[in-house]
């Protein structure tokens, strides 16, 4: 799927007030983009046409809910971390991201000498022996098809949320 | 901008978990949930057209979203935005809290606008939160600042590469 480009030009003024008055959330209410409009000072069709093309745009990645992971039965998230030789990582992290149990996957800087670990496997699943042995399957795949290149790993749970707001941006 | 409040934070027996759902979700609750993780529709009453779609009422629809995010059985509901799109920035930081200071730099943490997630997790490097700014170079201001209002080191663990991200969930 190919990625709108980058675009650094930023919001105009309306774009911005629709983001200011949206970052907490949308109003629950039967017309919250009337809502919103009310708010920012503009049509109601203005507040679905800017988020339309900011949908498009890529600028907001979806709409709609953010379930808690701990009340929908994934209480164990399992943050695991892998320490790759450099030369195959892309090819590694591909291969780990395509995973089906792997919810987010990411090339990072190692923070040597405590934090030797480059590709970062986000795991949810109902429990922290499942989120384990999928990790172990993870551990088992690399050995398969890249032997040798995983010099270390570790996993760490979450053990609760502290915050959880999305983005925030100063108005 | 500020948080309304920050549950769990003065108590330290609830601060281990956290912002906690206070119960679980209901068979329908899920079904709306695995709804609401699609498109929301921009149309008017887009409410109304999710009942439709999963055989309820609009006016259930709304109590039921109202009611999961009163009972952090949601995070959020509204648009998920892509700060990079934007011409902002995200930043996965970690720092090694002290359990002595464990809620008085959470406290700290979490009043920072910037920081959009914020979780536990057992590892030494025990505090991991995302930053999102404006700008690119406000990720190494905040972490100036919230170094200098804890004490404690940030370590920044930028995205290299994006290998995966899945933003949706069963319930």
């Amino acid at each position: 799927m190919a990625s709108p480009a980058p675009d650094h030009s930023g919001l105009d003024e309306l774009d911005r007030r629709i983001v200011l008055a949206t970052q907490d959330g949308l109003p629950v209410v039967s017309r919250p983009y009337a809502a919103v409009a009310a708010q920012v000072g503009c049509t109601e069709e203005a507040v679905r046409e800017r988020l339309t093309q900011m949908l498009e745009s890529g600028r907001i990645r979806r709409i709609g809910a953010v379930p808690n992971h701990y009340a929908i039965g994934y209480t164990a998230n399992g943050m695991s971390v892998w320490n790759i030789d450099d030369a195959v990582i892309d090819p590694v992290g591909e291969r780990v991201g395509a995973l089906d149990f792997v919810t987010h996957c990411y090339r990072r800087p190692r923070h040597l000498p405590d934090w030797p670990y480059n590709l970062f496997a986000m795991v949810h699943a109902a429990s922290r022996e499942a989120a384990l042995a999928r990790v172990d399957e993870i551990a088992m795949l690399l050995e398969r098809e890249f032997r040798g290149a995983c010099k270390g790993r570790d996993v760490l749970f979450s053990a609760g949320i502290l915050k959880k707001t999305g983005l925030r941006i100063a108005g | 901008m500020s948080e309304t409040s920050t549950p769990g934070v003065a108590a330290p027996a609830a601060s281990r978990r956290g912002l906690a759902a206070t119960r679980e979700p209901d068979a329908t609750d899920r079904k709306l949930i695995n709804a609401l993780q699609g498109d929301f529709p921009l149309t008017e009453t887009p409410f109304a057209d999710v009942a439709a779609a999963v055989g309820l009422d609009e006016a259930e629809v709304i109590a039921r979203v109202q009611a999961m995010l009163r009972d952090r059985v949601l995070t959020r509901f509204g648009p998920m935005f892509q700060i990079e799109r934007m011409g902002g920035a995200f930043c996965l930081a970690a720092m090694a809290v002290p359990e002595a200071a464990w809620g008085e730099v959470a406290e700290a943490v979490n009043g920072f606008p910037e920081v959009a997630h914020n979780y536990r997790r057992e590892h030494s490097l025990n505090m991991w939160f995302v930053l999102a700014t404006e700008r690119p170079e406000g990720i190494a201001d905040v972490a100036g600042r919230i170094e200098a209002a804890t004490g404690l080191p940030v370590h920044l663990f930028p995205k290299e590469k994006e290998y995966f991200v899945e933003m949706k969930l069963e319930a």
